[in-house]
């Protein structure tokens, strides 16, 4: 009896049994299909807080289209339609503000002691051809990017939308163009006149004594003068940034991506728009700002008294040294 | 009016580039301009997905923001479209856009660009409505005959969809609902400052 129990016992054991194991065994197999597919995708928002632009492979020859987003292009938005708007305004309004109080505080500053009648050879033709070379690509090249920048909103409404794009593209070429002439006007200019340029202790006084500009005599200088240099090194450092920037924009995707473009084009635009209202400085002072001043850049050649006055350590070395030779007489009667 | 919109379903492109090729011949794109592309991040890895990305038409577009001629607009589908005629090729838009979708023919020396093409949601540009001008410019203007853009409507699994706004949400968000998950609407955020809640 206990025996055919023992029986039933294993029989029931092995029904339970098979039974367990038939139940687990679809839920076993159903196992992949509870797991979300999607566990593992890329995701977006995490994409871009990683990486800030989401790139992949594509089909297409087109390398660059392989970034599917990159939402950098808002801050360099930002910075164009707002920063550089108000760097450029604040600069160059400024600087045009100071300049015209100058003037009507000091006006022309004379040649104290009138003019001698004798001339001294201050820029030889090749220094007046590569200044006007550098200062002419300049003016155009100023123009046509402020254009870029502020045409629309200032120019455009009153232009009317076609006039105003068919000038942007001239300008556009423009700009590209002559910045090859600016260029080399850039690299003659350091080559001919970095000797000049470098710093020295009359500089200093030359700040100290406020150049002159503000009352009293202006301190000794050499054939250029601290603020003259001033320009000159705003010119090279200036010129330098925005001439390499300015090729890395002309040739789009050579060794750069749209975040090094965008970059490019942001040391560009600033450096420009200080550089410009620099170089209102400049145009000041070698025009209307200093009798005798300009003459030096038309036939190259300054009065004799305002080179003692504006430069009396160059005129000291033209004039004691070998006489005749950097020297040009002019006839009085003129 | 409606507000058109691209909606990529990740979850179902199969890199097919039917939409890229779609899009080249009905606006007959010239060699070297992708209006549309196709996309595929973590290629031959677990989470592959591939999406089909061309111009978004994004609400306040940061390519109509930095154009320094204007030369964009939006239409009242809030189709971002824009005119060659004004364009100077100046690559801003390019510089600002998200997404890549400027193109520009490369005409003349070194990397001068020529005008600006990138996708019109099939809309055309500021022509008359399917003139010859338009087509030669900016391709078929299927918007105005009352069809949806190409690219989607021949989209073999139906993963890329266009159309109004709330229309392709909500065929999204039924298709999650549904199949229990889904990568979101690639760009969206990006683009309109919005995802789609699924």
């Amino acid at each position: 009896m206990a025996k055919v129990f023992a029986h039933l016992r294993l029989i029931a054991g092995a029904l339970a049994l098979a039974f367990v194991v038939a139940t687990a065994m679809p839920v076993a197999a159903q196992q992949p299909n509870s797991v979300n597919p999607n566990a593992a995708a890329v995701k977006e928002q995490q994409l871009l807080q990683q990486l800030n632009k989401i790139e992949g492979r594509g089909t297409i020859p087109d390398v660059k289209s392989y970034v599917l987003e990159h939402p950098a292009g808002r801050e360099w938005r930002e910075f164009h339609g707002v920063t550089l708007k108000w760097i450029g305004g604040i600069f160059i309004l400024g600087m045009l503000a100071l300049l015209t109080i100058y003037y009507l505080w000091r006006g022309t500053l004379p040649i104290e002691e009138g003019r001698s009648g004798r001339v001294i050879l201050r820029f030889n033709v090749f220094e007046r051809f590569v200044h006007w070379l550098t200062a002419v690509s300049f003016v155009i090249l100023g123009i046509t990017g402020l254009n870029i920048t502020f045409g629309r909103s200032l120019i455009l409404p009153w232009m009317g939308a076609e006039a105003f794009s068919t000038w942007a593209e001239w300008a556009k070429f423009s700009h590209n163009y002559v910045s090859f002439a600016f260029t080399i006007g850039v690299v003659l200019m350091f080559l001919i006149w970095v000797a000049n340029n470098i710093p020295t202790r009359a500089d200093l006084e030359w700040f100290k004594g406020g150049g002159g500009m503000f009352g009293g005599k202006e301190p000794p200088a050499y054939k250029f003068n601290g603020g003259e240099k001033l320009i000159f090194w705003i010119s090279m450092i200036g010129g330098g940034l925005v001439i390499v920037t300015g090729f890395v924009l002309l040739f789009p995707f050579y060794g750069t991506s749209v975040s090094g473009m965008e970059l490019a084009q942001i040391i560009h635009s600033v450096v420009a728009v200080l550089y410009v209202s620099a170089m209102f400085t400049h145009i000041y002072m070698g025009t209307i700002g200093v009798e005798g001043a300009f003459e030096a850049m038309v036939d190259g050649t300054v009065d004799a008294n305002w080179a003692k006055e504006r430069h009396s350590l160059w005129h000291a070395e033209e004039t004691q040294g070998s006489v005749g030779q950097a020297q040009a007489m002019r006839q009085p009667a003129e | 009016m409606a507000r058109m919109k691209f909606l990529c379903d990740a979850d179902r492109c199969i890199e097919c580039n039917a939409c890229v090729t779609a899009c080249k011949n009905e606006h007959e794109v010239p060699w070297g301009i992708n209006r549309r592309r196709v996309v595929t991040l973590n290629d031959g890895k677990p989470g592959e997905r591939s999406i089909s990305m061309a111009c978004m038409h994004c609400t306040d577009a940061p390519c109509a923001a930095v154009c320094p001629v204007n030369c964009f607009y939006t239409t009242a589908d809030a189709v971002v479209l824009h005119s060659k005629d004004l364009c100077i090729g100046c690559g801003y838009c390019f510089y600002a856009c998200p997404f890549g979708a400027p193109q520009y023919p490369k005409v003349g020396n070194f990397g001068s660009r020529g005008k600006m093409d990138k996708c019109t949601f099939c809309a055309g540009g500021p022509e008359a409505d399917n003139s010859k001008e338009e087509y030669e410019k900016y391709g078929a203007n299927r918007l105005a005959e009352g069809k949806l853009p190409l690219c989607a409507e021949m989209c073999s699994t139906k993963s890329l969809l266009a159309g109004d706004s709330d229309v392709i949400a909500q065929i999204y968000k039924e298709r999650v609902a549904k199949r229990g998950y889904g990568s979101g609407a690639w760009g969206w955020q990006t683009a309109y400052r919005e995802n789609i809640a699924t």
